[in-house]
């Protein structure tokens, strides 16, 4: 690029009216970055597969990886960031990824929250099913997800004011056309013994 | 940072056409789930290109006077599915776009650079192809009119001139009325995948629903740009509904699609695929016309 090229950005951000000028080559992820210090949004595959980078722009879900920063003018942004209290307190959906260990390295959780925040925000009971779909364009390489199921379905009912049935009954193992998987060869293993 | 030499922003039809004109080596970049991500790749690295993602009068379904569904080429797959004049209308093209990567990149993906981008694996062109679409062209010249079929020229290359954009999508009164359709995508995983092969079906039945009156049939990677089954368009229509007429269609397919050997399916594999998913889609679409099998 023989003469670099600025706008002027302007948007909302986790509540906050923000102006940065930005190189227009930059994408969103890389303006919230480096622009704002907000680490929350994460750059994982850079190229819109593995949803680690995802913000809430106007109510929707988008990679920030692939969304140019100049674009952003004029928009309300949402990152992980601002789902926290004044004082630091986690909001309902994180303290579920912390009580459902739906954490393990970390990586792909605040993408996995935004996401996560846009469904619950819909006000309404999801089937497994549907929230499997929902939450599909997000990678966990721990491969953590009935977890991470586990906690988007329980904070969905909670805010209904319902209790989540806790796990899949035992006769969905049946409606799949399965057998329950056994553990095979550990099935009769004792582990008392030393 | 991309690898990018400039861009140019345009907020309006005009200011695209003109901005075209300026820069003639500039490409167009709309949603850019394709193109952000071929520049990350080199494949478009270093180039100039002309934004028109924020022309905001390019996003939304609209109803015209004479019954033509007119899409936006902005509209969002998200936005398409959830459309109330698409759900009423055309709920086949919203569950077809509903297929398209994950809910990210239905957020941002658009159908006009599903279309423009010229490959047989989008998920809204077959679709496009079974209800006849018509896709609308702004240049400097002014507006003309193509049916989707003509606007693909070869793989990856569609007919758009110079300094010309792609405005929008409009579905026919007379292409969607007393239709139903169904759309199959076959695929190794259920999201961020893209088509082995894809087969669109729209039938319209007799009053009775006794009888196929019309049948169109759309392909994507059935051959290298998408695709109508002509030929077994014309061997389903007049026929009766039934079991074996669906096999006799599917069947006749054969004279339509060629598909080819690549990474993703063998040609033999997608052959097969072509008539099952013919046979399967042409059953859901009639069923949801009201035909009994």
């Amino acid at each position: 690029m023989e003469k670099r090229q600025y706008k002027l950005v302007t948007c909302t951000i986790n509540g906050v009216e923000r102006s940065a000028m930005v190189d227009v080559r930059a994408s969103l992820a890389d303006m919230l970055r480096n622009e704002y210090e907000l680490t929350s949004v994460k750059k994982g595959c850079d190229v819109g597969e593995c949803g680690a980078c995802t913000v809430i722009i106007d109510g929707e879900c988008y990679n920030s990886c692939i969304y140019l920063a100049i674009w952003a003018e004029g928009k309300n942004i949402r990152t992980a960031e601002g789902l926290v209290g004044p004082n630091g307190e986690l909001s309902d959906i994180q303290q579920a990824f912390v009580d459902e260990a739906a954490i393990q390295c970390g990586f792909c959780s605040p993408g996995f929250i935004m996401t996560a925040t846009e469904i619950l925000e819909k006000d309404k009971i999801y089937t497994d099913e549907e929230l499997r779909k929902l939450l599909s364009g997000h990678l966990c390489r721990c491969t953590g997800y009935e977890n991470i199921l586990t906690a988007v379905r329980k904070t969905m009912y909670k805010r209904q004011g319902l209790e989540a049935p806790d796990e899949l009954p035992e006769s969905a193992w049946a409606l799949k056309g399965t057998d329950k998987p056994s553990a095979g060869r550990f099935e009769n293993m004792d582990l008392t013994e030393g | 940072m991309y690898d990018i030499k400039a861009i140019y922003e345009a907020f309006s039809v005009e200011e695209a056409i003109r901005l075209l004109q300026e820069h003639p080596e500039a490409q167009i970049l709309a949603g850019g789930s394709d193109v952000l991500v071929q520049i990350r790749e080199g494949r478009r690295a270093g180039k100039e290109f002309v934004s028109i993602f924020r022309i905001d009068a390019l996003r939304g379904v609209t109803m015209e006077e004479d019954g033509t569904i007119r899409i936006g080429s902005l509209t969002s797959f998200a936005h398409i599915t959830a459309d109330p004049i698409i759900q009423n209308h055309i709920p086949v093209l919203g569950e077809a776009v509903d297929q398209v990567g994950s809910p990210q990149i239905r957020a941002i993906g658009t159908i006009g650079g599903n279309t423009c981008n010229g490959v047989t694996s989008a998920d809204s062109a077959s679709t496009l192809h079974a209800l006849d679409a018509v896709v609308e062209l702004t240049g400097p010249e002014g507006v003309r009119y193509l049916p989707i079929e003509k606007f693909y020229l070869s793989a990856g290359k569609v007919d758009l001139k110079p300094a010309e954009l792609q405005t929008a999508i409009l579905i026919p009164k007379e292409a969607y009325e007393n239709y139903n359709g169904f759309y199959i995508k076959y695929g190794m995983r259920n999201a961020m995948e893209i088509a082995t092969t894809g087969c669109s079906v729209n039938v319209r039945l007799n009053d009775d629903k006794t009888v196929i009156e019309d049948i169109r049939i759309g392909y994507g990677v059935a051959g290298p740009v998408p695709l109508r089954a002509r030929h077994a368009e014309a061997v389903g229509r007049g026929l009766t509904v039934s079991p074996e007429s669906i096999r006799a269609i599917s069947e006749a397919v054969s004279e339509d699609v060629r598909p080819r050997d690549s990474w993703r399916a063998s040609k033999a594999f997608r052959e097969h695929l072509c008539h099952v998913m013919c046979e399967r889609a042409a059953e859901a679409a009639i069923r949801r016309a009201g035909g009994e099998l």
